[in-house]
C-alpha cells in the first residue's frame, strides 16, 4: 500500500511539477524536507524516550497488568461469547491497554496474534475461516476508533512547531476519541443483534422461520 | 477549563506512574533508563519513514499538486469554514499514518498548531486511525477476506471523531 502511494507522491509530484512549471522549487522541496524530517526526529527523539520510560516503570510495577484485570469486565461486555480464559482475550485486553497508552509498536504484535486467536475460535465453532466472526468486526471497529490516553507524537509535533501550549489538545482529543469509540460500540452491538454471529444466525432463522436476515 | 484538564493529564500520568513503581519497589530509575533506550531506538527506525514520507509530500506540495486538489475541494472545505488542506489530511490519514504526518506538519507550518486549522489537526490527528491499513493488516493476519461490517462501522466511529474534532476545535481557538 505505502509503495503506491509512495510512487504516486514521488512520480506524480514531479510530473505534475513539470506541467505547471514549478521545476525550481521540486529539487529544492526535496532536499529541505529531508533535513526537516531530521530535526523534527531529533524533538520527537526525546518525547518518545520520556513515554516509553514511564511504560517501562509501568510495566515493571505491575500498573499494566493491573489495568488488564480492570478492563475484564468491559472486555466480557464488548465480546460476550469469547469463553473466559480464551487467549484472545488475553491479546484483546493487552492490544487495548497498548492503545489507551499510547504504545503504539507494542499494539499491533498483540492485535494480530488477537485477530489469530478469534481465527482459531472460528474454526473450533466450525464456521468457515475467510469469514469476518462478529467478534472480529467488533474487535476491529473498536480498535480503529482509537482510544489514545495522551496524543504523544501529536504534543511532540505541537511543540516542534512552535505551539504555546503543545498539551492543550489533550483533552479535547480524549473527548472526540471517546465519541468516535462510543458510536464504535453503539454501532457494533445493533450489528451483533442484526446481524447475529453465524451459528447462532442459523438457529435464530429457524425460529423467525425465514424472516431474519 | 479544557485546557486546564489537558495541563494535568501528563503530570498526573506521570506522578502515577513513578509513584507506583515506588510502591512496587521497582528499580524506577533503570527501569525508565531501559524504555528511554528503547524509545530512542524506536525513534531511529522511524528516521528512514520520515525522511521518505515528507520528501514525497515535500515534492508534491512544491509541484502544486495540492493547490489543484485543495482548488477542487474548495467548496467543500468553505461550507465548514476551514482550509481545503484538511480534506486531503482526513483523505491520506485513511490510508497511511506516516503519509498523514507529513501533511499535518506542513498544515502547522502554514497555519501554526494553535490557529483553527492547526487545532483541528491535532485533534482530529489524536483521535482517528488508518482505517484501510489497519483492515488490510489484521485481516490478513487472520486470513479472513470477507469483512462484512467493518469497513461501515470503522468508517462512521471516524466520521464521529471527526466531526466531534472540528466542533471541539471551534469551541477552543
Amino acid at each position: 500500500m505505502l509503495n503506491m502511494i509512495w510512487a504516486f507522491m514521488i512520480l506524480g509530484g514531479i510530473l505534475c511539477g513539470v506541467l505547471t512549471g514549478h521545476v525550481e522549487e521540486l529539487s529544492c522541496a526535496a532536499l529541505e524536507s529531508a533535513g526537516d524530517a531530521i530535526t523534527l526526529c531529533i524533538t520527537m527523539a526525546g518525547v518518545v524516550a520520556l513515554w516509553m520510560g514511564l511504560m517501562e516503570i509501568a510495566k515493571e510495577s505491575g500498573l499494566v497488568e493491573r489495568m488488564t484485570k480492570g478492563i475484564a469486565p468491559f472486555l466480557h461486555f464488548l465480546f460476550p461469547r469469547i469463553p473466559k480464559g480464551h487467549p484472545a482475550l488475553e491479546h484483546i485486553s493487552t492490544n487495548v491497554i497498548a492503545n489507551i497508552l499510547g504504545l503504539g509498536w507494542a499494539c499491533t504484535p498483540a492485535g494480530l496474534k488477537a485477530m489469530e486467536a478469534l481465527a482459531d475460535l472460528e474454526k473450533e465453532r466450525g464456521n468457515p475461516p475467510q469469514v469476518a466472526s462478529n467478534e472480529m468486526c467488533t474487535f476491529l471497529i473498536f480498535n480503529i476508533s482509537s482510544l489514545q490516553l495522551v496524543p504523544v507524537n501529536m504534543i511532540a509535533y505541537r511543540s516542534q512547531y512552535g505551539s504555546a501550549n503543545p498539551a492543550r489538545i489533550i483533552a479535547p482529543a480524549l473527548l472526540a476519541t471517546l465519541i468516535s469509540t462510543l458510536v464504535a460500540i453503539a454501532f457494533c452491538k445493533w450489528k451483533d443483534r442484526k446481524e447475529p454471529p453465524m451459528k447462532g444466525r442459523m438457529e435464530d432463522e429457524t425460529r423467525a422461520g425465514g424472516e431474519a436476515k | 477549563m479544557m485546557t486546564q484538564v489537558s495541563n494535568f493529564i501528563i503530570p498526573a500520568v506521570i506522578f502515577l506512574v513513578v509513584g507506583f513503581g515506588v510502591l512496587g519497589h521497582v528499580k524506577i530509575y533503570e527501569s525508565f533508563l531501559k524504555g528511554a533506550s528503547d524509545g530512542l531506538k524506536i525513534v531511529v527506525e522511524i528516521v528512514p519513514t520520515l525522511i521518505g514520507l515528507m520528501m514525497g509530500v515535500g515534492i508534491l506540495r512544491a509541484s502544486g499538486f495540492f493547490t489543484l486538489l485543495e482548488r477542487a475541494l474548495a467548496p467543500v472545505a468553505a461550507l465548514f469554514g476551514f482550509p481545503a488542506q484538511i480534506l486531503s489530511l482526513l483523505t491520506v490519514k485513511l490510508f497511511s499514518s506516516s503519509a498523514a504526518t507529513g501533511l499535518v506538519l506542513d498544515v502547522f507550518a502554514t497555519y501554526g498548531p494553535d490557529s483553527y486549522p492547526g487545532l483541528i489537526t491535532s485533534i482530529v490527528m489524536s483521535c482517528t486511525e488508518t482505517v484501510f491499513y489497519t483492515m488490510s493488516v489484521y485481516f490478513l493476519a487472520a486470513k479472513v477476506t470477507k469483512t462484512r461490517y467493518t469497513l461501515t462501522g470503522a468508517l462512521l466511529s471516524t466520521a464521529a471523531g471527526t466531526i466531534a474534532g472540528i466542533i471541539l476545535a471551534a469551541a477552543i481557538a
